[in-house]
């Protein structure tokens, strides 16, 4: 396979003009067309430099909606890993030639499409998550993840896994307190703005193991990036992030097909992605990682050889994701405290790059070069790796 | 103007041409599943070619109905409407003798969220027992054996 790397850049980010509990009856389509008109104009590009559109199931619509023809469209749609593997896609396409200035967008009225109707329940009741899993109220991502976790507690110990969760929950807290754009700080989030261990320990259940305070957000959210070529990134307003690596993969769909409840896919898309940026683990400066659940965060990493299974809760310990420790991760506040959805992947790569330009005020981490993003989709189903980077 | 509430109901599966046998056996309180006779690996959820060797010899083979518990959630909050008096159950996974892991749910058994370990051990031996979710479709479910 040919090395593709740095033969595109991601020329900006942006997140829809408002999100968290809105209520406002905005559509999936507007939340995607704002952050999209947002993210072309921190490019310095226009709608109509626009030939690629990425997104996760509706192209047809997205693109209809905000009048673009596409010449190259891809509806990839594995769960919230989607937008880090279309950056992977719209890498390999700007690198073919198939299209220059790729648009990958995301919108999702999550929180008020639960009041305004539409919410379904479970697959449809001839398919084999309808026949085999929705019967025994294998319903939502809390249970089937909460389940996958349960197992982690067998083979590596309830109270090392227990630890791991709350140094993930409490430090994803700190930084999205410094994130002025994060849910936690509108008082209907129902979490506080200082999170402690108790505060952790003490939050109701939702699943077990799960408390409430291991489980992400569920909100009214849109982001988009715009990926371009070489040439047309260096004339444009902000300094190009180069895809340096990418990496995707799926091992199974349904919870209970899961090879192992207790390894992810990022075992596969993580080594390929860094070999392809030729860097390793010791080389980032800073981590964007998808918490759908504190679970899936410790997972991720071990996954990614961070460190060996069964050893996240040594390498998590003492706080060194949180400000000012040694390893810096989900500086957004990530789908615990800042947004989420229902698909989130599309924000690690919006704050990996606002980082990477040292555009992060407060939450900035210092001396921001290489970083990577990890997203997971589906029901621990689905991996994608991408590898960012400055000049 | 009062309205009458539907009664709650737990989903219920449409069985496929791939699985119809299956259900139907359940509808007997007996649990059958595909096993490939090339690879001769049991595997779960039904379906004609085996999702291991892709081979299209397979057949049905009858389960003892034991096995061991996988893992398991005991869930609180009520995933849909069918569940709402009725929480909290437990979702489980259970590996069957037979060599293939299955979803199902735990029964007959306490889920105490304080203390789940004192009742449900992961790695327990447990046995089918059948809910009977229509007069056409029985769900296995396990117990402790
Ligand atoms: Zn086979």
């Amino acid at each position: 396979m040919p090395n593709i790397s740095r033969a595109a850049a991601i020329v900006g980010v942006a997140e829809a003009d408002e999100m968290g509990y809105l209520e406002n009856r905005k559509s999936d389509l507007q939340l995607s067309t704002e952050a999209s008109y947002n993210a072309l104009e921190d490019a310095g590009l226009k709608k109509s430099d626009v030939d690629g559109i990425f997104a996760a199931g509706n192209t047809l619509g997205l693109a209809e909606h905000m009048g673009i023809h596409p010449k190259f469209t891809d509806s990839t749609s594995v769960g919230g890993s989607s937008f880090v593997i279309h950056a992977g896609h719209a890498f390999a396409a700007i690198a073919a030639g198939y299209c220059e200035v790729a648009l990958v967008t995301h919108g999702v009225a999550g929180h008020s499409r639960r009041f305004f109707g539409g919410a379904g329940e479970g697959g449809a009741p001839d398919s084999p998550g309808g026949q085999f899993e929705t019967p025994y109220g294998f319903i939502g991502a809390p249970i089937n993840y909460a389940m996958a976790c349960a197992r982690y507690m067998h083979e590596f110990g309830e109270e090392r896994t227990r630890e791991a969760m709350s140094e993930v929950t409490v430090s994803t807290r700190k930084w999205a307190a410094l994130n002025p754009r994060a849910l936690i700080h509108d008082p209907k989030a129902e979490i506080p703005l200082t999170m402690s261990f108790d505060d952790y320990h003490n939050s109701r259940w939702v699943c077990w193991p799960f408390h409430l305070l291991d489980c992400c957000l569920v909100t009214d959210a849109g982001g988009a990036y715009i990926i371009t070529t070489p040439e047309r990134a260096r004339d444009l307003k902000k300094p190009p992030v180069w895809i340096l690596g990418a990496g995707e993969g799926h091992d199974h769909g349904m919870i209970s097909q899961m090879p192992s409840l207790t390894s992810l896919i990022a075992r596969e898309t993580g080594p390929k992605a860094f070999q392809m940026a030729g860097v390793t683990h010791h080389d980032f400066d800073l981590a964007m990682i998808y918490d759908s659940f504190t679970y899936t965060v410790m997972l991720t990493i071990e996954s990614l050889g961070f460190c060996g299974r069964g050893e996240a809760d040594d390498f998590l310990r003492g706080q060194r994701t949180a400000p000012g420790g040694d390893f810096p991760m989900n500086t957004s506040g990530g789908g615990l405290s800042y947004t989420h959805p229902g698909a989130y992947g599309i924000f690690l790569i919006i704050e990996a790059v606002r980082q990477l330009r040292d555009e992060c005020g407060e939450r900035q981490v210092p001396d921001c070069k290489l970083t990577f993003c990890h997203g997971t989709g589906g029901s621990l189903s689905s991996g994608g790796t991408a590898v960012l980077a400055l000049d | 103007m009062t309205q009458q509430q539907r009664p709650a109901v737990k989903p219920v599966p449409i069985p496929t041409p791939e699985t119809d046998f299956y259900w139907e056996k359940c509808q007997q309180h007996e649990l059958w599943v595909r096993k490939c006779n090339d690879c001769n690996q049991a595997y779960f959820y039904p379906r004609d070619i085996c999702p291991d060797c892709f081979s299209r010899n397979t057949a049905w083979v009858q389960c003892s109905g034991k096995g061991t518990l996988h893992t398991f959630g005991i869930v609180v909050r009520p995933p849909h409407r069918g569940w709402a008096e009725d929480v909290p159950f437990v979702v489980a996974m259970v590996d069957l003798e037979e060599g293939c892991r299955m979803p199902t749910n735990l029964v007959e058994v306490e889920a105490d969220l304080n203390n789940p370990g004192e009742h449900i051990r992961v790695g327990m031996l447990v046995e089918v027992v059948w809910e009977d979710r229509t007069d056409k479709v029985s769900l296995p479910m396990f117990k402790p054996a």
